[in-house]
């Protein structure tokens, strides 16, 4: 790990003064995603400006739906009965991540800024467009098989984020609110929060530098309330999605009035299906609806060999996870 | 750089003196606007740098050290303070053997920076003990032979105290679960499991 100079900032001016003082400087909230990257020399900040001391607390129910700071932690908020009662897709894309010590550190804000786990990203020996901008991308010719279908470009086929909250967050309309450096804040959407690889798989958020991430609010809404989070894994606990999906259904007389769906592992980003979406709403709540919503969510698939399982995985996790919520 | 060695006004008093200071001159309508500038006067934060006195809690004691910014809470424990009891695994939060406990809560030592866990309560292995009684989690270990070659074992009872007081050793699956961040090569975990299950039904 390089080495850095420290400082605490006490308020959300103090910390985008400082990063604006040093460009070079990162913030740290938990630690755990930025330590591992610089332990990789993947990041290598002149100065770490620590943010746990800002304000951005708080998980609470708001006239129209749920808030949680941004400095919340992830075991915190998964386990609060608000979330687990009102929004389980949350609950349980939070509790199923990383493991409980990660959990304990890990603020929320944090777990959005998550960095993709492409083994060529990891190891500076290898070219990697995301690290290396024009170095090329190994990915496609060689190790993909957690890599993504969906959203990959010629540039770049990493699952940006390999986490599960956002995932969760996408479905459920979720939005963040970011601060500048100006002071400002502005709201973006958290399906909208991430970019596609493009030419351009460097820049993975509509985040401005030195901008930080103040809290996240999540609708309350009866599909929010019937909803789930289904992950799949290489092992049954303690490691990323191969695929997963976040799913909440409004089932009225058996006919589906509103749904929201989103995918992990399988997007260069959080994937939200619309496609899915708009086969579910108003039809029928039964398995064939289901088979035909996961059939039109990978539609547009683009594997390669060895991540070509993902397609059939994917949907069958889609229809659990909706046959769950259906039940 | 080094912290200046002059004590530095604490936020809230500086506060306090700049915002009465303003207030007198400013009507009550105005005192937003005087909590604003004195946002603005505050003296800019210490930035920290090279090799600095720290001074962390660890088992009660509280114990100081030199060390920089990017000391891990791991490093200086086992570099700094001669408590090699956490052990250093992966280093990247992937297997669970530097898990200690800070202000209650498991967390991984190799990914906390040191100087991050300044004015909080550290447990580790070596605090564990009451006297010279193990600690219920180390004689269960010990009765169900809840480790082979013992290097993820600190870890693991570590782990195990947080799991049983976060009420998450009510079942054997939930156990599993809830000890999946602590990683035994030598796979002792039918018997880490049996271990951490007697704890909990023991409380």
């Amino acid at each position: 790990m390089n080495n850095f100079t420290y400082v605490q900032a006490a308020t959300a001016q103090e910390a985008t003064g400082l990063r604006k003082a040093t460009p070079t400087a990162a913030y740290i909230a938990g630690g755990t995603t930025l330590l591992d990257l610089m332990k990789a020399n993947l990041e290598t900040p002149s100065q770490l400006v620590d943010i746990n001391h800002l304000p951005f607390k708080g998980i609470e129910a708001t006239t129209d739906g749920l808030r949680i700071g941004a400095m919340e932690r992830m075991s915190d908020v998964g386990e609060h009965p608000l979330v687990v009662q009102q929004y389980p897709a949350v609950s349980e894309s939070l509790l199923l991540a990383a493991s409980p010590q990660l959990r304990n550190m890990a603020s929320i804000g944090g777990n959005m800024l998550q960095r993709t786990r492409c083994g060529y990203f990891r190891d500076a020996a290898f070219a990697c467009n995301k690290r290396l901008p024009g170095s090329g991308c190994p990915a496609q010719h060689g190790d993909h098989h957690n890599l993504a279908i969906l959203g990959t470009s010629a540039a770049c086929i990493a699952t940006a984020y390999p986490g599960d909250l956002a995932v969760a967050l996408a479905a459920l309309d979720a939005v963040l609110t970011l601060e500048s450096a100006a002071g400002k804040q502005r709201k973006v959407p958290v399906a909208a929060f991430y970019l596609l690889p493009g030419t351009t798989p460097q820049r993975e958020t509509v985040l401005e530098p030195g901008e930080l991430i103040v809290a996240v609010t999540v609708p309350a809404a009866a599909h929010a309330r019937r909803s789930t989070y289904l992950k799949v894994r290489e092992r049954a606990s303690y490691a990323y999605a191969l695929a997963s999906a976040a799913v909440g259904l409004d089932v009225q007389g058996g006919i589906i009035k509103s749904a929201r769906v989103a995918l992990g592992g399988v997007g260069t980003r959080p994937w939200r299906s619309p496609e899915a979406e708009k086969v579910l709403t108003g039809a029928p709540a039964t398995e064939a609806t289901f088979r035909a919503a996961a059939a039109a969510a990978l539609h547009g698939a683009q594997p390669l060999n060895d991540n070509r399982y993902k397609v059939e995985l994917a949907q069958n996790t889609l229809v659990q996870a909706l046959l769950k919520v259906a039940g | 750089m080094l912290p200046s060695d002059a004590p530095e006004p604490s936020r809230r008093s500086f506060l306090k003196q700049t915002g009465g200071l303003l207030g007198v001159v400013l009507a009550p309508p105005l005192m937003g606007q005087a909590e604003a500038l004195a946002d603005k006067l505050r003296p800019a934060p210490p930035v920290i740098g090279g090799d600095i006195e720290l001074a962390l809690n660890i088992n009660g004691v509280n114990r100081t050290l030199r060390a920089e910014p990017r000391t891990t809470l791991l490093d200086a424990l086992r570099e700094r303070l001669d408590l090699t009891g956490t052990k250093k695994g992966c280093d990247h939060g992937q297997c669970g053997a530097c898990t200690v406990l800070v202000d209650g809560r498991r967390i991984n030592a190799c990914l906390a920076l040191a100087i991050m866990q300044q004015g909080k309560q550290i447990t580790t292995i070596e605090g564990l003990a009451i006297g010279d009684g193990l600690h219920p989690m180390q004689a269960a270990f010990l009765k169900h032979d809840g480790f082979q070659c013992g290097y993820c074992t600190p870890g693991q009872i570590l782990s195990g105290v947080a799991c049983v007081q976060e009420g998450h050793a009510t079942t054997d699956d939930q156990c599993r679960e809830w000890m999946s961040g602590n990683l035994c090569r030598c796979g002792a975990y039918p018997n880490i499991v049996a271990a951490v299950r007697e704890v909990a039904q023991n409380k």
